[in-house]
């Protein structure tokens, strides 16, 4: 970010940018983009509204994905000897939301995700919703919502992130 | 060449008093047996009369490997059918829950059936007029099941027209339920939030034992629970503890706890852990709440109702529920080694909203196929529907704290590390197995 307000160019590439260190696991940098106070949400429902009263497969601040992140590398963490492996194929993100006055900031990403583990390969369709605000000149996730097509499906283990 | 289905020894032979045949986890034969007997002799959950509250409302599941649909009729009452149109066999509700109004109607040539599964009619009826239609089993609608009842809400079944009573089945053991609708201020539970469902590559009766393996937790859940009361414990100091660590942390109790903790035995392979104490009892006060239960049952009952901190119940065969936190879960067959796992929640009618908020998140943490918990879990399950295949060893071990009097028990209170309750839902699996209608 080189202005006093993100562009779309900056927008879009955070966007790129998180994805990227999903990939290469590099999960601690990955948690330095939540603000304090973000969320990773992924719900259950068809075009939910509600988080609280409403089931979601993750509802999730930062002390939870923090403990997510420290179990990836756990020596005891059973289920990933052998560890999983994801990737992320996006569209450009569509910037659905800029408001400068309000720093608030969203973007809507379709996304193929495939998560991997042994011999299993596993394709999830998923659109991924971005509100972003600058802390200290630099682009923050207030909530990354990542709504799967098929988010009401039986599914089997999804360990890593979307 | 079957080995089982004629043969009540072998089946007897599969089930020893301290030990077990891979066979029951990993046989195809074995598993058909088990839909064809455990699933259709004894009495199995079905669904939460709140999920159908109008007459017409229906909502589709299976019972072991067999579509049906419980119904809400005209009447009011709750009927249990098989969905399968007595026709060509489609099945007559596709999707999971909806309304028919006053009648099914098949999608397929239009028959049309009451909400109590009988026939209403078939387009160009003088076809079927002097071909014996009248005889036919088609003529006689919808199939129901064997029996259907609902115990305070919840929607049991039984599929064969023989076998036990739904009293006879059950016993004390619906205490279990019971403390749970108790702790609605209204004495009502709703089906809420939505359900989990995550497939599992193993047996579904790994699922049913794990419930009450109380020697895992602290082992098998390190990575998940363990992480969680490390990454807890750098928190500054003064902060409040929140609701997702007061969830993880009980997991790693020590050995002891759980032994203290205690299970109770019922006859027919139901069970509960958490007798004298759970994983459940330390956890916040929810404002508010115990005054409505203390004006609605007095003081000393909603007491009562409340240091009652059951920990898992397990109904034989598939199902266990969380009195305390009002969650239950369905271990659904589909081959012996593939099961669909589903975890329900309740909101209890008049109680705050933050107890149905710390159910879901209970749930959510635990319970999904994006829970760290569960992952844990289903890792164990797998290696063992794999490790099972070794010709080194055929046989599982359940000796943990064997007694040889258990058979002659009833309602037994024992040591919460008690393997007890695996024998026993062995026990009524062979009994059922080797059942003669």
């Amino acid at each position: 970010m080189t202005g006093s307000f993100p562009s779309d160019q900056d927008l879009i590439y955070f966007v790129y940018r998180e994805a990227r260190l999903l990939d290469q696991h590099r999960f601690d940098e990955w948690l330095t983009l939540f603000a304090d106070d973000g969320k990773y949400w992924m719900p259950l429902e068809w075009g939910q509204t509600d988080a609280r009263l409403t089931a979601s497969l993750m509802y999730e601040d930062k002390l939870l994905l923090g403990i997510r992140v420290e179990r990836l590398r756990g020596n005891r963490t059973f289920s990933q000897k052998p560890k999983s492996r994801c990737h992320h194929l996006i569209q450009q993100p569509h910037i659905e939301l800029r408001d400068d006055a309000a720093n608030t900031y969203v973007t809507w990403t379709p996304m193929h995700y495939v998560e991997t583990r042994l011999d299993e390969q596993t394709l999830f369709a998923a659109w991924a919703t971005h509100t972003l605000r600058v802390e200290g000149g630099q682009l923050k996730i207030k909530l990354k919502r990542v709504d799967l097509v098929n988010c009401d499906a039986a599914f089997g283990n999804i360990q890593l992130f979307m | 060449m079957p080995r089982y289905a004629d043969n009540p020894e072998a089946i007897h032979d599969l089930v020893r008093e301290k030990e077990v045949h891979r066979d029951v986890y990993i046989d195809e034969e074995v598993f058909r047996l088990e839909m064809e007997r455990v699933f259709t002799h004894s009495w199995v959950y079905v669904g939460h009369d709140s999920q159908i509250p109008n007459p017409g409302d229906f909502y589709a599941t299976t019972i072991g490997t067999q579509p049906v649909v419980m119904v809400r009729h005209s009447d009011g009452e709750v009927h249990v059918l098989h969905n399968r149109c007595p026709h060509k066999g489609v099945r007559i509700v596709g999707e999971a829950c909806g309304h028919v109004g006053k009648y099914f109607r098949c999608p397929y040539h239009a028959w049309t059936f009451r909400t109590d599964g009988s026939l209403i009619g078939t387009p160009l009826r003088s076809g079927y007029e002097q071909t014996g239609f009248e005889d036919s089993h088609a003529a006689r609608g919808l199939a129901r099941v064997g029996a259907a009842h609902v115990y305070r809400g919840f929607v049991f079944a039984r599929l064969s027209a023989h076998g036990p009573t739904f009293e006879a089945f059950f016993g004390e053991s619906l205490s279990s339920i019971d403390n749970m609708v108790d702790r609605s201020p209204a004495g009502k539970l709703v089906v809420a939030g939505g359900v989990l469902r995550y497939m599992h590559n193993c047996n579904w009766k790994m699922l049913v034992e794990n419930q009450t393996d109380t020697c895992h937790p602290m082992v098998a859940h390190e990575s998940s629970a363990g992480t969680a009361v490390d990454v807890w414990k750098k928190a500054p100091p003064g902060t409040k503890k929140p609701m997702a660590v007061e969830i993880f942390a009980p997991f790693m109790s020590p050995y002891e706890f759980f032994e203290n903790m205690g299970i109770r035995l019922w006859e027919n392979g139901h069970a509960h852990t958490g007798v004298h104490n759970s994983i459940h009892a330390d956890y916040s006060a929810v404002p508010g709440y115990f005054d409505q239960m203390a004006t609605s049952y007095g003081e000393a009952r909603a007491k009562a109702i409340l240091d009652e901190n059951r920990h898992n119940t397990v109904y034989f065969p598939n199902m266990m529920m969380k009195g305390p936190i009002q969650l239950l879960r369905l271990f659904k067959p589909i081959s012996a080694g593939r099961t669909l796992v589903e975890s329900w929640t309740f909101r209890l009618v008049d109680a705050p909203d933050l107890l149905l908020e710390r159910t879901l998140m209970y749930n959510r943490l635990i319970n999904a196929p994006t829970s760290v918990v569960g992952h844990d879990d289903l890792e164990m399950y797998e290696r063992a529907q794999d490790g099972l295949r070794s010709d080194g060893n055929p046989w599982v071990n359940l000796q943990r704290l064997y007694r040889s009097d258990e058979a002659d028990q009833r309602n037994a209170v024992t040591n919460g590390t008690s393997e007890w309750p695996m024998r026993n839902q062995f026990r009524a699996w062979a009994h059922f197995m080797t059942m003669t209608a």
